[in-house]
């Protein structure tokens, strides 16, 4: 036990308050099993009309066409790509919490991991929505695919950095899913054993594939999530900057550079994490899980944020840098607009919330700090999508021939569907915390086994 | 003929009986129509169905008389195939031969006529667009008798008693109105009314006047005579004023002669010079090789001084510029015969005089300009006297045959009211206009693409106006209905015709002659004969004196005729009011253009709605800051803010008519004010300055004899290589072009040509706001130098079918693609619509169709497309294609006779075939002899955006201008 | 040094034959089950079921229990092998789509790029790799483990329902050599083990 002792010394123990397992169980699939605090239902109803708005505007697009959208000739992609990239960004966190931190030993992860990867799901089903409904022909959509032309016999063209895209995030979903659900499996059996109701029994049954914690298939499925988690690592980091190749591979000044995948990636990582500290507080607060998600939990994300955001904005710097210094009047002007421009408040807030903003973290009053940590976890999603509107549509709006140069004005369409797709991606979220256990209780019960030999057992 | 029309009520009854579909037939304008975005689906359903039943009838329908083509003969016609007729537009007076294209009957194509001397083979933007007009479904579809249906019977039946001798004698109080007369058969139908109404009067008036210009002639040569210009043999000229290669002339030759000494092809050719005053910035002022901004009343102490500086004994004039005029008088001393100095329908008759004096002095007489006999006289006098008349009730019976003085009239005529006094009016108009409105019958006129006629073009050449299909409305042309009234022997058109120009070749080959003039487009030996009037200094001298000096304090507003729609009869066609203004870029718009400095003067911005007053009356419009405008002075177009028109024209702009008298026609003195309101104007182009790009590069003629090879030098290109190996197209045909910019005028032609032959959408003024306009093919107009005072260039861009194109890369469902002659191929039916590709495209040259352009669209408006060319749906992505439905429909003529090589030249894009300046050249690069790799040779020779390495197949020629060194 | 791993269990006397033999099991038992509360206990359990010779073990668990695997002599999983090959499948698929598609399938000129290239070939090949290895791993788990399985003996023990709560089970299974319920029973609850039950197949 001594390595364990040293560990406990060096950082607080991560479940407070020396529950034993069946209060793990308890609480947390008491969650799923009880009912719903009311304002889970104030924030449900909400979150499904929001949704609605959703569903209406995408009809009036498909039906009408992009034309009710504010995108124009130079401004070819605007608000919806900004949203694809930056609802891909969010989803980044959760893999990486789950795999990465999983690979580095992190045992803080546990407790956050399984919302971290629902959340990266439905970021991604939101993200897909976009690029699915931004085509001129929605029912053409599925062409992206790689099937031959209905008529023509024509096959997709591998070379475009769309069709890279349009793998790098389908595998990304389906691995994300494939991880999320393995991660499931134990606690689905959980909920099957407690459950009293035959209807729960039988889907739990169901879900569960008849898991029942044999020593045998423990020693597979470790093996199984650890080969996941290091397969979603290399992914996670391949999907921005496949992502970010849209942009790199084009020749359009301000999208055409070679520093575009490491600064998305990190990019993504800092806007993920933002995203679990909003969601996590909240949580937190309404379902009293003071003592799974830690002060310790926040402040590890905290200081992830702070050190992605100076990552974000060194990238910055080397932007601006490499423009200055290329001596290409084109690439020059493309960053001078973007904080000069018409546009010059994107810009400018855009270093404001992603640069700025994270620094206060640098104090532990600060990171520990629930209500500024909301904050600036708000303003770092606010900043983060500004950046991908800068980078999107702004340098869309002047890039070579001035004759061409146009500007943009966003509709009450592209306000709403933006609107409208956090409404789905909270809508999810709310049924999952209603229906899953959000806390993985198998691996938070494996973590109380490593800590506490013998555990005590004072309830939750 | 009436049958059609009766057809067409009838299947509208059945179509629709409600009551405000009653309404609606009445008086023949559907109400709340002028969105072109969202058509209301009502009045869209309504006029659909009218359409329908007539549209069916008259789709296929050929002239019922024997009409020539000009390739092949109806005989051995292919379904399927187009087919080429000759024919002649008219437009103020003067003639544009033209062949146009018809498919199945229907024309849907205009070309210029190369046989026919006013057009080379090239004609005009609103020629190209013209064909529009033939199918605009707001046109007059019948007889109105007090704003009620009737038939030609009627009017017929009607005409008989009214204008039965008996009763109405020598036509004292019989008036005729009509627009310019250039119709030979037209005129010997007149003399022979004229001579049955002795006592009636005949009055031609056309809003775009040129009455100075034949007073000023008759001033100086005492006697009525028309000059006519020959830019081709002249090394300078001197443009008082006069935009002759844009809104100033309707002849387009000039452009062809004026461009061909621009164009060059070694250092060591020769270029001519041109100096430019004018108050507006006209495409003419574009061009010149030093350019005077000024009032337009200055100008006339400018000419003083030049002819001063020319020993010339004119009155003492002092002026700004005696350094610029010196130097220019010397220029046009060097090069006596070889220069030419004309001046503008704005300028008075005195300095049109003074301006064939100069000419007459500098012995360019003969030369570089020369003169031939008219019988046109000065128009607004007569006009005056006639609303005299009506307005002391003088008149009983007013024939209108053609135009709408009610609209366009001087306001100080007050012709819409005093038009009501005469007791009997009769309109003959293409559209139910304010004209039509007023008067008690409105008859549809044939459109010129459906009816008999001839024409003389401005050197006096005369073409037979070819019908390609039976008048889609009943309508009639002027001739027709004043046989009609006149009792002229022959009724139709064709016999009118035919049988004025019968008799004019002898009996034998009367018939061959005949076969010939429909098959050429021009009939032989009709020209004028040049004549050499003697100048008479004295009465010129005399004139000037009589000329006062310029107010020099005060704004001074000057009208304009409007790119767009000229005088107004083209404000239905949406081709012409979404083809960007070729100098403002403005598009569905008039505006009053100011200079920078006045407009920080005056506290005006672009957009400011500016109240305007002068000539007693008071208008508002919007305020376009416009570089290049002379400082204290507003130029408004005229023709818009009609009030009567069709969906597509009516309310577009404000009326500038109104502020218009007959006492200052064209320039006076003006108040303006702000109303503190802004008023959004459609503009294509939002930046005007290049950011220091070697975009359009440009050099003079001196540097570019010392430093042939400057292009290369105004931007590097750095050695370009590429990590693949590159695809061969060194075999087989293998497209480019080369458009030269010192040729290009930016006339626009070119636009309009491309819109006509590719079925390119026109999307309102709502989405050209919001940047969706889809043309193809652009004029980039760029300002260079100081804002107030700026030089301009333009520069044709359509798609640049670069070899490696980055649009092609990044379709993800390849549906834009290489072909193997180098075309970059875009795929519709492929095409999903992710626009990556129009983002990836550095020239932006891509169009999409955010929403369904042709929605809506009545069957009759569908006529007008062109079957070898895609209807795009929305969602899908376009661009130009170099015209690949041509290049195919030639290579495919080419192998049916044998596998033969293409020739030359033998395929010819839209754009090209209608430049008059010649400035775009297509064809195989992989031939060392033609033209385009001949083009491509010269050191001029620059690609845009090279540096990419996208290697564009488009090149361009570099700008050279040929300052005065002594201005430099 | 945890008190986990060193085993310090007294060799135990062989039974007496004195013992009276089994009631012979009506129907085919499954095993004898024994309910441990914590992995600790359990783990000792096993050591010592092993030593008597048991080597025909399973424990269910709520949670993997580290070392365990080890106590029961379970030899490494195999399933990497799966995820290796359906990565090289995923590889050869992507390149093949690519290459066949690009080069024979619909060859067109796009951007004057090559028909095929490793260049551009590279991240759908990357991630078509990841997306099969990922099945592989997934459903090879499940293969390996037998699953989806409808039901299985060990829920007819009376603590089942706590196996995936907090409660640890071992089972001597029967079948293995020199099985006999009795001593297993015994062996169990010398092992401290609650709830010792017979369950059935």
């Amino acid at each position: 036990m001594a390595d364990l002792a040293i560990t406990r010394e060096l950082n607080p123990p991560l479940i407070t308050g020396h529950p034993s397992y069946a209060d793990v169980t308890a609480k947390v699939s008491g969650i799923t099993e009880g009912r719903m605090p009311r304002v889970w239902y104030y924030a449900f109803g909400v979150t499904v009309t929001i949704t609605g708005v959703l569903i209406a505007m995408l009809s009036y697009l498909a039906l009408t066409g992009i034309g009710v959208w504010g995108n124009n000739q130079p401004v070819g992609w605007a608000f919806e790509i900004t949203d694809f990239v930056f609802w891909i960004g969010i989803g980044h966190a959760g893999t990486l919490i789950s795999a990465i931190l999983f690979l580095l030993r992190q045992r803080w992860r546990t407790s956050i991991n399984r919302a971290a990867e629902a959340m990266t799901l439905f970021a991604v089903a939101c993200a897909g929505l976009f690029p699915l409904f931004h085509v001129g022909r929605p029912w053409r959509a599925y062409w992206l695919f790689p099937v031959p032309n209905d008529y023509l016999g024509v096959w997709q063209n591998f070379r475009s950095p769309l069709m890279w895209d349009v793998f790098a995030v389908s595998t990304y979903a389906t691995v994300s899913a494939l991880f999320w659900y393995t991660g499931l499996i134990p606690d689905l059996a959980t909920l099957r054993d407690r459950a009293v109701t035959p209807a729960r029994k039988y889907i739990f049954g169901i879900l569960s594939l008849g898991w029942r914690g044999s020593a045998r298939h423990w020693r597979h499925y470790e093996k199984a999530y650890l080969l996941l988690a290091g397969l979603s690592t290399p992914l996670v980091l391949s999907v921005h900057t496949i992502v970010s190749f849209d942009f790199a591979v084009s020749l359009i000044p301000g999208w055409h550079s070679t520093i575009f995948p490491p600064y998305f990636v990190a990019g993504a990582i800092f806007s993920g994490f933002a995203m679990v500290v909003t969601l996590m507080v909240l949580a937190r607060e309404v379902f009293g899980l003071k003592n799974l998600v830690t002060m310790k939990h926040l402040e590890n994300m905290n200081k992830v944020i702070l050190a992605t955001s100076l990552m974000v904005g060194f990238s910055y710097l080397i932007e601006f840098f490499t423009a200055w210094y290329s001596g290409n009047m084109y690439e020059r002007y493309a960053f001078y607009n973007r904080m000069f421009g018409p546009f010059w408040w994107v810009g400018w807030l855009m270093v404001f919330c992603n640069v700025l903003a994270p620094q206060v973290f640098w104090s532990k009053r600060m990171r520990t700090n629930v209500p500024v940590m909301f904050v600036v976890s708000i303003l770092v999603n606010i900043g983060m999508w500004m950046e991908r509107f800068a980078i999107v549509a702004v340098s869309l709006s002047r890039d070579y021939l001035p004759s061409s140069w146009g500007n943009y004005r966003p509709t009450y369409v592209d306000i709403l569907t933006l609107t409208g797709s956090f409404g789905l991606f909270f809508t999810l979220f709310l049924l999952f915390v209603r229906f899953l256990p959000m806390i993985s209780m198998t691996e938070v019960k494996g973590m109380m086994a490593a800590d506490a030999p013998h555990q005590v057992g004072e309830g939750l | 003929m009436s049958e059609t029309g009766r057809q067409y009520w009838r299947s509208l009854q059945e179509r629709a009986n409600s009551p405000d579909v009653e309404r609606w037939l009445q008086n023949e304008f559907p109400e709340g129509a002028t969105e072109l975005d969202a058509p209301s689906r009502r009045s869209l359903l309504k006029l659909m169905g009218a359409s329908l039943g007539l549209a069916g009838l008259t789709a296929c329908s050929r002239p019922v008389e024997k009409i020539l083509p000009l390739s092949k003969g109806v005989e051995d016609y292919i379904p399927g195939n187009p087919m080429y007729y000759a024919s002649v537009i008219s437009l103020g007076g003067t003639a544009t031969g033209l062949v146009v294209e018809t498919h199945d009957g229907r024309p849907t194509k205009i070309e210029g006529n190369p046989g026919h001397p006013a057009s080379g083979g090239a004609c005009s933007a609103f020629a190209q667009a013209s064909v529009l007009g033939l199918y605009d479904p707001d046109r007059s579809k019948t007889v109105l008798r007090n704003g009620s249906p009737a038939s030609w019977d009627d009017f017929a039946r009607f005409a008989a008693g009214h204008f039965d001798p008996a009763r109405i004698g020598a036509g004292e109080r019989l008036r005729f109105l009509s627009l310019r007369v250039n119709s030979p058969s037209l005129e010997a139908v007149r003399a022979h009314a004229l001579a049955r109404f002795p006592k009636a009067r005949w009055i031609e008036y056309e809003p775009i006047s040129e009455d100075e210009i034949l007073a000023g002639a008759a001033i100086a040569f005492a006697k009525p005579v028309r000059p006519h210009y020959h830019f081709d043999k002249a090394d300078v000229v001197f443009s008082l004023d006069a935009d002759f290669l844009g809104l100033d002339s309707n002849n387009i030759a000039y452009i062809r002669d004026f461009s061909k000494r621009r164009r060059i092809s070694s250092p060591k050719d020769t270029m001519n010079r041109l100096y430019m005053a004018e108050s507006r910035l006209s495409i003419t002022g574009a061009m010149a090789d030093h350019r005077l901004r000024m009032k337009t009343g200055a100008i006339r102490d400018l000419a003083l001084e030049v002819a001063r500086n020319l020993n010339l004994d004119v009155p003492a004039a002092s002026g700004p510029n005696a350094k610029w005029a010196a130097a220019l008088a010397r220029d046009l001393a060097r090069s006596r015969g070889r220069s030419l100095v004309l001046a503008g329908p704005r300028q008075p008759a005195a300095v049109h005089a003074l301006a064939h004096w100069i000419n007459h002095a500098l012995a360019n007489e003969g030369a570089t300009v020369t003169y031939t006999e008219t019988g046109a006289a000065p128009e607004l006098p007569a006009l005056k006297q006639l609303a005299q008349e009506l307005r002391s009730g003088q008149v009983e019976t007013l024939v209108i045959l053609g135009g709408n003085p009610a609209y366009d009239a001087p306001a100080d005529l007050r012709f819409d009211a005093v038009m009501k006094n005469a007791p009997v009016t009769i309109h003959l108009g293409l559209d139910p206009n304010e004209t039509a409105g007023l008067a008690q019958w409105h008859l549809p006129e044939a459109h010129y693409l459906e009816s008999w006629g001839d024409a003389r073009a401005l050197d006096g050449t005369v073409s037979i106006q070819q019908p390609m299909i039976r008048p889609l409305y009943g309508g009639k042309t002027a001739a027709e209905v004043l046989a009609l009234i006149g009792g002229y022997k022959d009724r139709n058109g064709y016999d009118i015709v035919r049988n004025y120009w019968l008799p004019r070749w002898s009996a034998g080959d009367a018939e061959k002659a005949w076969r010939r003039a429909l098959y050429d487009g021009v009939i032989p030996d009709t020209a004028y004969a040049p004549v050499e009037p003697a100048l008479d200094a004295k009465r010129v001298a005399a004139a000037l004196a009589g000329t006062a000096p310029p107010a020099s304090e005060g704004l001074e507003l000057t009208f304009y005729p409007s790119a767009a729609t000229w005088d107004g009869r083209f404000a239905d066609n949406g081709w012409l009011q979404e083809a960007p203004d070729p100098i403002t870029k403005l598009t569905w718009d008039n505006a009053a253009l100011v200079s920078p400095a006045t407009a920080r003067r005056l506290g005006l911005e672009t957009e400011d709605i500016v109240a305007i007053a002068a000539g007693g009356a008071e208008i508002e419009m919007p305020v376009w800051v416009q570089p290049g405008q002379a400082d204290d002075t507003i130029a408004v177009a005229l023709g818009y803010g009609r009030r009567r028109a069709g969906r597509v024209g009516r309310n577009v702009g404000h009326d500038s008519y109104l502020l218009r008298t007959s006492a200052a026609p064209y320039v006076t003195g003006a108040a303006i004010n702000r109303t503190g309101r802004k008023y959004k104007l459609a503009n294509t182009q939002h930046h005007f300055v290049m950011e220091g790009r070697p975009l359009v590069r440009e050099a003079t003629l001196e540097e570019y004899r010392k430093d042939p090879d400057f292009v290369d030098k105004i931007a590097e290109t750095p050695k370009l290589f590429s990590i693949f190996g590159q695809h061969d197209y060194s075999k087989g045909y293998q497209w480019g072009m080369a458009i030269d910019l010192n040729a290009c005028v930016g006339c626009n032609a070119c636009v309009l040509a491309c819109q006509a032959e590719n079925n390119v959408p026109i999307v309102g003024k709502d989405q050209v706001t919001r940047g969706r306009e889809m043309h193809w093919l652009r004029l980039d107009r760029y300002f260079t130098g100081p804002e107030d005072d700026p030089q301009t260039v333009t520069q044709p861009v359509a798609c640049q079918q670069c070899e490696n194109a980055p649009c092609e890369t990044v379709c993800p469902v390849a549906a834009t693609s290489h072909s193997p002659e180098g075309l970059n191929d875009m795929v519709y039916n492929r095409c999903v619509g992710t626009r990556y590709c129009s983002n990836n495209c550095p020239y932006k040259v891509r169009r999409f169709n955010f929403l369904d352009w042709h929605k809506g669209l009545q069957e009759v408006e569908k006529m007008v497309f062109n079957p070898d060319v895609t209807v795009r749906m929305r969602g899908v992505m376009e661009k130009c294609t170099y015209c690949v439905q041509r290049i195919q429909e030639k290579k495919i003529q080419a192998s049916v006779e044998g596998h033969r090589e293409l020739r030359d030249g033998e395929i010819v894009p839209a754009c090209q075939q209608t430049c008059p300046a010649d400035a775009i050249v297509f064809g195989n690069i992989n031939d060392p002899n033609s033209r385009v790799s001949q083009l491509k040779k010269q050191t001029r020779r620059y690609e845009m955006l090279a540096q990419l390495n996208v290697k564009p197949r488009t090149s361009y020629l570099a700008k050279v201008r040929n300052p005065n060194p002594e201005l430099a | 040094m945890s008190p986990l791993e060193d085993p310090v269990i007294e060799q135990p006397e062989p039974s007496s034959g004195a013992a009276a033999a089994p009631a012979e099991p009506q129907r085919q038992i499954y095993g004898i089950v024994a309910e441990f509360e914590d992995p600790h206990e359990l783990l000792k359990a096993v050591r010592a079921v092993r030593h008597r010779g048991y080597e025909k073990l399973d424990a269910y668990t709520p949670f993997p229990v580290h070392g365990l695997d080890r106590a029961l002599g379970l030899k490494a999983s195999n399933l990497g092998w799966f995820v290796v090959g359906c990565g090289i499948m995923g590889a050869f698929a992507a390149v093949l789509l690519q290459w066949w598609t690009g080069t024979i399938g619909y060859p067109l000129v796009l951007g004057g790029k090559p028909f095929f290239a490793p260049e551009f070939a590279t991240p759908i090949t990357f991630e078509l790799t990841v997306l099969f290895s990922a099945f592989g791993a997934v459903f090879g788990m499940l293969f390996l483990n037998g699953l989806p399985r409808y039901s299985h003996p060990i829920f007819e023990h009376a603590q089942a329902s706590r196996l995936t709560d907090d409660r640890f089970l071992l089972a001597i299974e029967a079948g293995g050599e020199n099985f006999d319920a009795e001593q297993a029973i015994a062996a169990l609850e010398a092992a401290g083990g609650k709830h010792v039950e017979v369950v059935a197949e």
